[in-house]
């Protein structure tokens, strides 16, 4: 298991939980990485408060990857933009694209965020883009020059679990990237069933942040996740389809 | 005045460096763009500000 690392755009993980940090106090962050053991936590890029307001670069322990995202962008262009503002703050090259047309369902647009993962690909950026889970546009993302992809799971906040599972478990047979599953995942039990599915991480937030315990959470998500891994590579026992199998040797009964 | 996050102020033929420091920003957690391009930091002290500019500041928040 040591061995077993996560590869994105040439650089290793050892975690393969990868921690939102929207809607908690920063007073949590340090104790959530912890007990995720998170090596990556993803931020949003705003208008900057002035004068002594708490940053949140101060409450996330050095070694830790920086994902900043690009949302509230509603289109490649504005994807872009924020990507480059969040490389300029200075914190490496990781993003994760995210652009959404709708405020209702916040569904990602998969046509505009190909069009910015081609643009920022070319400019040397770790692109990880958010997508919905469809392997058409997995495959143009592929093709753009992504490190990753990460599908939803269900609509962003929802908790509400694997419900795209079938298309997700097409994206992880069907495409060479890591398969990040993002948004929707509410419980540790979701997170593990995506982890013996194939898929290469979980990023959760909101699962996390409507805890009430949080840390306890990331203990539970980070643990669900590590089974889920080991189940997958130990290979997931058959299923039959119909009938039954005894698990004791159907000879030497005492009878007879 | 120039429009800087949205709000306008009366910063033209003040450089960048002059706002960020009567803001009170600090400059190690922050980027800027004006008219929709970067400033790099070593920048911020020849850059003035003129008439009409829009300028952003940003830094890093919570987020998913």
């Amino acid at each position: 298991m040591d061995n077993d690392k996560l590869i994105i755009g040439g650089h290793a993980f050892h975690s393969r939980f990868i921690l939102g940090s929207g809607k908690y106090s920063l007073n949590l962050i340090e104790a959530a990485i912890q007990d995720a053991k998170a090596e990556i936590i993803t931020l949003a890029v705003r208008r900057a408060n002035t004068k002594d307001q708490e940053n949140i670069l101060d409450f996330i322990p050095q070694g830790v990857t920086l994902l900043p995202n690009t949302s509230g962008a509603r289109n490649a262009q504005e994807a872009v933009r924020i990507a480059r503002l969040a490389r300029e703050l200075g914190c490496g090259d990781f993003v994760k694209i995210e652009i959404m047309r709708d405020s209702k369902y916040l569904l990602p647009d998969n046509q505009e965020t190909v069009k910015a993962t081609e643009i920022l690909a070319k400019e040397g950026f770790v692109v990880m883009p958010y997508m919905f889970p469809d392997l058409n546009a997995a495959r143009d993302l592929v093709n753009a020059g992504a490190a990753a992809v990460m599908p939803l799971a269900a609509p962003i906040g929802s908790n509400k679990g694997l419900a795209a599972r079938e298309f997700i478990q097409i994206l992880i047979d069907e495409i060479d990237l890591p398969i990040i599953v993002d948004a929707g995942i509410g419980r540790p039990s979701q997170a593990c069933e995506a982890m013996e599915m194939g898929a290469a991480a979980i990023m959760a937030n909101t699962a996390l942040a409507t805890a009430r315990d949080l840390p306890m959470m990331a203990m539970a998500f980070r643990q669900a996740i590590e089974a889920g891994r080991k189940a997958y590579l130990a290979g997931i026992g058959r299923v039959l389809t119909r009938g039954a199998a005894a698990s004791d040797p159907l000879t030497g009964f005492l009878r007879d | 005045m120039v429009k800087i996050n949205g709000e306008k102020l009366d910063f033209a033929g003040k450089t960048i460096e002059e706002y960020l420091r009567t803001s009170q920003y600090d400059p190690r957690r922050i980027a800027v763009e004006r008219n929709g391009e970067i400033i790099p930091k070593a920048q911020y002290s020849e850059t003035t500000l003129e008439e009409g500019d829009c300028v952003e500041v940003v830094s890093f928040v919570g987020g998913g």
